[in-house]
């Protein structure tokens, strides 16, 4: 379960969101500027919003009324950032072990190495990576964080075709194999489409629209030739 | 064949450990104000980055005499210093503290340059991973901003190295105890037909900071290659 009601203000944009989401993965989709990606950092924990409150699977991150304002690191989320953010100075491997909680296994390790088909890059430094590879470490770490929800900020932004296609493949691929709460941002409708189950629709900072994903298929439907205000970029 | 007197080597001998001692001792303390200053905002904040700039800034003969002040046999912290055994006026420890406190702006601006060139967003990444703020400063600041480091502590190290005015102010000049390189340089240049030693002394203080510099300046010039190419 999804839980935002939040208020914040960056300079003269003002964010004011509220809804409650029962879906696996749900989306916030929305042209650039529209708030979406402050939402995600505000829920990470980047973020501080002025009032509100903040709830995933029963854990509560933040309510400004009961003083609950959890750090990023004891929020126990898989954040996955447009710009990775692996840390240049570690290897692969440093990478996806530095979140890794002391108790987890050398399987689960190997699990996720193996799922996103990270075995050959392990030595390899962020550096010595393609922008698809990056990605896919970077997906891999968060999972290996073993969190209770996973936060993808536009998973497949800047990615040539192949890499898309690639990393797309691999998100579907986690949503089967782990029963993981996610919260996706995107301004790509057919990233929209094939990884979420709910839509949240946004607009200069607010709530216009919260759709299962077979309703946003349909709604952002662009005939041959013709546009769409949906898939535009702001 | 000796190159430089025995004095001479005592003398530089001395000069290393002062520096060495005072630049580890102040690294610490130097990597927190420099951390604060790159990473906090506060009330007072200009005003205390110009009292650590303090020691660059003043006469270091009035630095050496606060230090006397407060760490001599009569000084505030001095008296307690004597009475535990702990006595640093007129000792090489007391010179090792005038080659620190002379040596710490110099740390403190080139580390708060490196920590500044650290993208934050690294560390907030690594906080979403779990990492406290003493994780995230010891797995990424710091080593995200090593070459700063390095090039900090040689420049720094260089500045003990020269130390001079506070370092006869506060221990004087006692042969194998205070009497550094500069020290002895300017003994050597009060005495008549020391000619030859001060020119000596004059191209080892010449050399150690060539070195200084240069691994500085190499320090500094491939982190801001690296930067480039990124």
């Amino acid at each position: 379960m999804i839980e935002l009601d939040l208020a914040l203000q960056r300079g003269e944009f003002s964010l004011e969101l509220a809804l409650q989401s029962s879906a696996r993965a749900l989306a916030l989709f929305g042209p650039s500027g529209c708030g979406k990606t402050s939402t995600l950092l505000a829920i990470a924990g980047l973020l501080r919003p002025e009032h509100g409150r903040i709830a995933i699977n029963n854990h509560l991150l933040f309510d400004s009324r009961a003083g609950v304002d959890l750090a990023a690191a004891r929020r126990d989320l898989g954040v996955v950032f447009q710009d990775a953010r692996l840390f240049p100075h570690l290897t692969v491997r440093e990478n996806l072990r530095y979140g890794m909680p002391r108790d987890a296994t050398a399987q689960t390790f190997d699990g996720v190495v193996q799922l996103l088909q990270l075995s050959a890059l392990l030595k390899r430094r962020p550096g010595q990576l393609s922008g698809g590879q990056i990605r896919r470490v970077a997906i891999g770490r968060a999972l290996l964080r073993q969190p209770h929800a996973l936060l993808l900020d536009e998973p497949l932004a800047n990615l040539h075709r192949e890499a898309r296609v690639e990393v797309l493949e691999h998100l579907r691929g986690l949503k089967r194999e782990f029963a993981l709460t996610t919260i996706l941002v995107s301004h790509q409708p057919d990233e929209v489409i094939a990884l979420a189950d709910q839509v949240a629709r946004i607009e200069d900072g607010r709530l216009v629209a919260l759709e299962d994903a077979h309703a946003f298929e349909v709604s952002s439907f662009v005939p041959p030739g013709g546009a769409h205000a949906a898939g535009a970029p702001g | 064949m000796n190159l430089l007197t025995h004095a001479e080597t005592v003398a530089l001998a001395l000069s290393f450990k002062v520096s060495l001692v005072g630049v580890v001792c102040s690294l610490p303390v130097a990597s927190g104000c420099a951390w604060l200053l790159a990473r906090k905002h506060f009330f007072g904040k200009p005003l205390f980055e110009g009292l650590l700039l303090l020691p660059l800034i003043l006469p270091p003969v009035v630095t050496g005499y606060v230090l006397l002040i407060v760490f001599g046999h009569h000084g505030a912290i001095g008296r307690w210093l004597d009475a535990a055994g702990l006595s640093i006026a007129f000792r090489w420890t007391g010179a090792a503290l005038a080659a620190a406190v002379m040596a710490f702006p110099l740390l403190v601006v080139a580390l708060r340059n490196a920590f500044e060139s650290v993208d934050r967003r690294l560390e907030n990444a690594a906080a979403t991973l779990g990492a406290g703020p003493w994780r995230i400063f010891f797995s990424v600041t710091l080593p995200l901003s090593l070459r700063g480091l390095v090039a900090g502590l040689a420049l720094a190290f260089a500045r003990a190295f020269g130390e001079f005015g506070a370092t006869i102010t506060f221990v004087s000049s006692i042969p194998g105890q205070t009497r550094t390189l500069p020290i002895a340089l300017y003994e050597l240049i009060s005495t008549p037909g020391g000619e030859g030693g001060a020119l000596r002394l004059t191209l080892v203080a010449v050399t150690v900071a060539l070195l200084a510099g240069l691994i500085a300046a190499l320090m500094l010039l491939r982190g801001g290659t690296r930067e480039a190419e990124a």
